[in-house]
């Protein structure tokens, strides 16, 4: 392991290991905090018992649409708007702008359009999600040094054979950073807006326990989450290092 | 003779957009490539030799006169037989040195016998062999331009069009890469046309040199040099050498400081 790798493994057994003694010793009352070894075995227990199955099902199946949706979408209206450029020049303030907006403001209005349930929590999370790929897909799309699209025409290709063999991989490192943030913000969406209105998912049970002081069903709970969003997260990162390890990033 | 390529009357002109006039940026200028012969072109920086690759190339259509490549209109459509290797780095970096080799082959179909023998040649032939699975950012950028060679190698082109490959090496690597150049071009028999800035350079390298002029460009002379075919770096320590560098900065000398009058104009 690298010096960075053990300096970030002591800070981390540090900072549980004071939270763990502090809430043992009872200087943090468990109405507070619960102790991190309780918040382990809490997960494993409610994992363990089933009865969140539907909840953590509902959940990673809205996230995982939301994704789909959001990459696909987003992809597709950023190439849309770079092969019309004068459309991209009306529509790019609405885009700098676009995450300025308090997107889960518009989550009462979407329960009234889709009724409560998990399609207003698809859309929230695919309107918060995709634009931010569509950023990513239009710098990858400018940023193709025009030295490659002419290597494309020296090579006679076809237009889809250039867009195929050139032109995405050589945005591939963008297309890339907007698949990671459309990721996390899919899961963001969806968990927040269970949060704040829903009768099932993860977001809601987390909100349900709070309500109700059942703070090792809370914090177990948020463990889970934080376990799926760090899985997740080194699944991509694996997968970004070896193509950042190919050009030399 | 066989005459390769030929462009007869053709100039280019850039339409006016916003903000800006239009831009007489060549010609009008005639020209014809031999078979076989190495030919450069030397001229003042803004002097339109990349538009002349362009058209030759088939990457640009000349606004007027005509472009032809082995009797055949090259209109703004490349033709086959066509190869040219850019003066930016043009390597692609998602893939190793091999696949980026045998791209074009691949795209063409061509039998995978065929492409491992084509690339085993093309990368032996400009020492790549031992980076066959290194991808380009693991390479120096000298190496990187042999991949871009390599690459328009393996399809055999007819015509070699280089537009200031070693425009951005050292002056060592230059002079190495140039002697792989001439090599290259021994052993292909191809016709090849290289644009530089370096009156060194096409001196040592070339059959005959056209000299531009300032932009719009034109040819103000064609230098014949009468070097051997077989020729490498060391042609400079003859002593005739040098009069052919001076005869082309004779030649170039007030256009160059033409073109750096009209400086302010040829950066836009």
């Amino acid at each position: 392991m690298s010096k960075a790798g053990w300096i970030r493994l002591v800070v981390l057994v540090a900072f549980f290991g004071a939270v763990e003694a502090l809430c043992r010793t009872g200087a943090i009352s468990p109405k507070l905090i619960i102790a991190p070894s309780a918040m382990l075995g809490a997960m494993v227990k409610l994992l363990a018992s089933g009865e969140m199955g539907d909840d953590i099902r509902q959940t990673l199946l809205s996230v995982a649409i939301a994704m789909g949706l959001s990459i696909v979408g987003g992809f597709g209206l950023g190439c849309v708007l770079y092969w019309l450029p004068p459309l991209r020049r009306a529509v790019d303030p609405f885009l700098a702008a676009y995450y300025s907006l308090p997107h889960f403001a518009f989550y009462p209005l979407l329960i009234v359009i889709f009724g409560l349930g998990a399609l207003p929590l698809i859309v929230l999370a695919t309107l918060f999600a995709m634009v931010a790929m569509t950023m990513a897909t239009l710098t990858g799309l400018d940023r193709i040094p025009r030295v490659l699209i002419k290597t494309a025409r020296m090579q006679r290709l076809s237009l889809p054979a250039e867009i195929w063999h050139i032109r995405l991989p050589a945005a591939a490192p963008h297309l890339f950073s907007g698949l990671k943030l459309a990721v996390t913000y899919s899961f963001i969406g969806v968990i927040a807006g269970e949060f704040i209105l829903s009768t099932s998912g993860l977001g809601h049970q987390i909100a349900f326990a709070y309500d109700n002081f059942d703070n090792p069903t809370m914090y177990g709970l948020i463990l889970f989450v934080l376990c799926i969003a760090i899985v997740f997260n080194l699944l991509v990162f694996a997968y970004e290092r070896r193509l950042a390890r190919q050009r030399g990033l | 003779m066989t005459i390769v390529a030929r462009l007869t009357d053709v100039s280019r002109i850039y339409p006016p957009r916003a903000g800006h006039a239009a831009v007489h940026a060549l010609g009008p200028l005639s020209m014809e490539l031999r078979a076989g012969e190495f030919f450069s072109v030397v001229g003042p920086s803004g002097c339109g030799k990349s538009t002349l690759l362009d058209v030759l190339a088939g990457l640009a259509a000349p606004s007027q006169g005509t472009a032809e490549f082995e009797g055949k209109p090259v209109n703004g459509v490349v033709p086959d037989g066509v190869g040219v290797v850019f003066q930016e780095d043009a390597s692609f970096p998602w893939l190793t040195v091999e696949d980026n080799v045998a791209f074009g082959l691949r795209r063409l179909g061509t039998d995978a016998a065929e492409i491992r023998r084509r690339v085993d040649f093309a990368t032996g032939f400009m020492g790549l062999r031992d980076f066959r699975r290194a991808y380009p950012s693991q390479l120096s950028g000298g190496m990187r331009q042999r991949v871009c060679i390599a690459r328009t190698l393996v399809l055999q082109p007819r015509l070699i069009l280089l537009d200031e490959p070693f425009g951005a090496l050292d002056q060592q690597t230059r002079l190495l890469m140039g002697d792989e150049l001439l090599r290259l071009w021994r052993e292909t028999s191809a016709t090849v046309m290289l644009i530089t800035h370096a009156l060194d350079e096409a001196n040592l390298l070339s059959d005959r040199i056209g000299v531009m002029s300032a932009r719009p460009g034109r040819f103000i002379d064609v230098v014949e040099t009468g070097w051997p075919r077989d020729r490498d770096s060391r042609l400079a320590e003859r002593p005739d050498f040098g009069a052919v560098t001076s005869r082309l900065w004779s030649l170039l000398r007030t256009e160059s400081m033409l073109a750096l009058g009209q400086g302010a104009v040829a950066a836009q």
